[in-house]
């Protein structure tokens, strides 16, 4: 690969937009006028009716005009993320608790769609069929180390913890 | 209607869900007839922004047909094609009166730092997003804006985000004539932000990435020199220094953001241990190849605050290093004109169209960078 560029003021559009003030894009009070803005806490005449349960930052005293509702806090999902609202976005216990509950959260999902009759494909979820397409190596690799992994962890934990005590006792009285 | 359903990291579906409705006098219904999958929608689906949801709908690059308007709705109409900026916007508050549309005061409750966005997690409002059939748009009277005549939609969609986003980058930069611009990152946005370095007057551009298939893309599109940092140099910031004189840059774009790659401790930290504002690989390098008294213009993507400066709070508002969400209806005026008049031409980044019903497929080629993905577009059962 070369890198040989064209003389870039023969390209389209060169310049066009150079600022000769070098102007910084923000802040923009003394552009805009707004420098002593008298109507700064001007608030929209209509408001979102709050008919969901809704999070609020601690960092604002009132909820936004209008707002998203995605997905209302549920579960012990729910719970963990009321928790973390007690705290500012400044405070480790504001997102920490949050990347837990999503987590939590994960684990709901699987189960809701199993309460509903729906189990998920994950293979398809996970978008594994282009994978395969298009990265067969890496994805057999994975696949591979999943697997081994998993088999490592299950004759963990289900080995038989008699026969290890037994064998234990054992060397100890051939000693 | 069909939508994109998030399930947990790296686990999406399209699913049936329920119609969405109007909520305020000022929203719209859109009938969605494009939507991007963005770089930024990686760092949701790979489960690093807080406060993302099981069932929630990503999507914050789309356009659409207006279908159904509240009764303070007059700046569209029923039947209007429109473009969505992806924030959403009040236009009467106190910072979007300065044209910070990317930090409107009215428009997100969960979290006072950055604003509304569509799609994009509680964390940015709760808003479910436009990778579906149909999606709610609040204040229509600001953020919707129909898609000039003759303009193809596979151009109008990627002024939503891509465009503005990489042409703030550049104007953020406060290029000089002359001047040299690193940018890092050549995904969309980055490539987006070395063409736009031409329109302010640039005399070099400089784009470093890791994929080459990356790297072609953007040295044919944007004209610009690209390099590769794990086979062109040993370290980017020494290869910066050395290539200008050993002054540094005089502007440095930092198109990346969490999910950076090229540097073992950034990535376990921040990438999978999620310990701080994910890999801030791409700002350290910003930083510390620009030269003393240069701009570093930040619009990569960075996480909440586990570690010990809020880098992602910077980017969100729009504080003096430079960096913002981009404010997309103060710069689509000149856009729309660039567009027209041939001098940027945004479809040329499409280069997958993904159907909704495949969306997993979509995000897990785009995320795993399969088949020199650059930018998938989701198509919608009705083309239009």
């Amino acid at each position: 690969m070369e890198n040989t560029v064209k003389d870039p003021q023969k390209l389209p559009g060169w310049g066009i937009d150079a600022n000769p003030e070098n102007d910084p894009t923000y802040p923009m009070r003394e552009r805009m006028n707004v420098s002593q803005d008298p109507d700064s806490k001007h608030r929209p005449d209509a408001l979102q009716p709050v008919d969901i349960e809704l999070l609020k930052t601690i960092e604002r005293p009132n909820v936004s005009a209008v707002f998203g509702e995605a997905a209302p806090p549920t579960g012990l999902s729910g719970m963990i993320r009321r928790f973390a609202f007690n705290y500012s976005e400044s405070h480790y216990g504001h997102w920490l608790p949050l990347l837990l509950a999503d987590r939590v959260n994960v684990v709901e999902g699987v189960l809701e769609d199993l309460a509903h009759g729906h189990v998920p494909n994950i293979f398809a979820e996970k978008g594994y069929k282009v994978e395969w397409e298009h990265n067969r190596t890496a994805f057999v690799t994975k696949m591979a180390t999943i697997a081994l992994v998993t088999t490592g962890a299950i004759l963990l934990l289900t080995r038989d913890k008699d026969k290890d005590y037994k064998r234990k006792k054992n060397s100890y009285k051939l000693r | 209607m069909l939508a994109m359903d998030y399930r947990g990291p790296k686990r999406v579906r399209a699913t049936q869900k329920p119609m969405p409705e109007i909520k305020h006098p000022q929203d719209a219904i859109v009938r969605v007839t494009r939507s991007c999958i963005c770089g930024s929608d990686l760092h949701l689906y790979n489960g690093n922004v807080p406060d993302t949801r099981v069932g929630s709908t990503f999507g914050h690059e789309f356009c659409g047909i207006v279908e159904e308007v509240g009764p303070e709705v007059t700046k569209v109409k029923v039947g209007d094609h429109v473009i969505v900026p992806f924030n959403v916007a009040c236009g009467e508050c106190h910072f979007c009166k300065q044209g910070m549309f990317g930090n409107c005061h009215e428009s997100n409750t969960q979290s006072s730092a950055v604003g509304g966005i569509f799609g994009y997690s509680h964390t940015a409002g709760g808003y479910n997003g436009g990778q579906a059939e149909y999606a709610r748009v609040p204040y229509a009277n600001v953020g919707p804006t129909v898609i000039p005549e003759g303009m193809d939609p596979d151009d109008a969609v990627l002024l939503t985000d891509v465009v503005p986003t990489g042409y703030q980058a550049a104007e953020m930069a406060g290029i000089q004539p002359g001047d040299t611009v690193v940018v890092f990152g050549a995904g969309p946005v980055g490539i987006m932000a070395a063409r736009c370095c031409w329109l302010f007057g640039a005399g070099r551009v400089i784009i470093i990435d890791k994929e080459d298939y990356r790297l072609e893309f953007a040295r044919n599109y944007a004209n610009c020199e690209a390099y590769n940092f794990e086979k062109d140099m040993d370290d980017p910031v020494v290869f910066v220094k050395k290539t200008t004189d050993f002054m540094g840059a005089d502007c440095v774009i930092d198109a990346v953001g969490a999910e950076a790659a090229g540097n073992a401790m950034q990535t376990i930290t921040g990438r999978k241990l999620l310990l701080q504002a994910g890999s801030t690989t791409a700002l350290h390098w910003a930083i510390n190849s620009v030269k003393k008294g240069g701009v570093v213009s930040i619009v990569g993507v960075y996480g909440p605050t586990d570690n010990l400066v809020p880098i992602g709070n910077v980017l969100n508002k729009g504080l003096t290093i430079r960096a913002n969400q981009a404010s997309v209806k103060r710069l689509l005026p000149r856009l729309i004109d660039h567009v027209q008049n041939g001098i940027i031409k945004p479809k040329e980044l499409i280069t997958h169209r993904i159907p909704l019903e495949e969306v997993a497929d979509g995000y897990r080629m785009f995320a795993a960078k399969l088949d020199n993905c650059i930018k998938p577009l989701i198509v919608f059962p009705t083309k239009i």
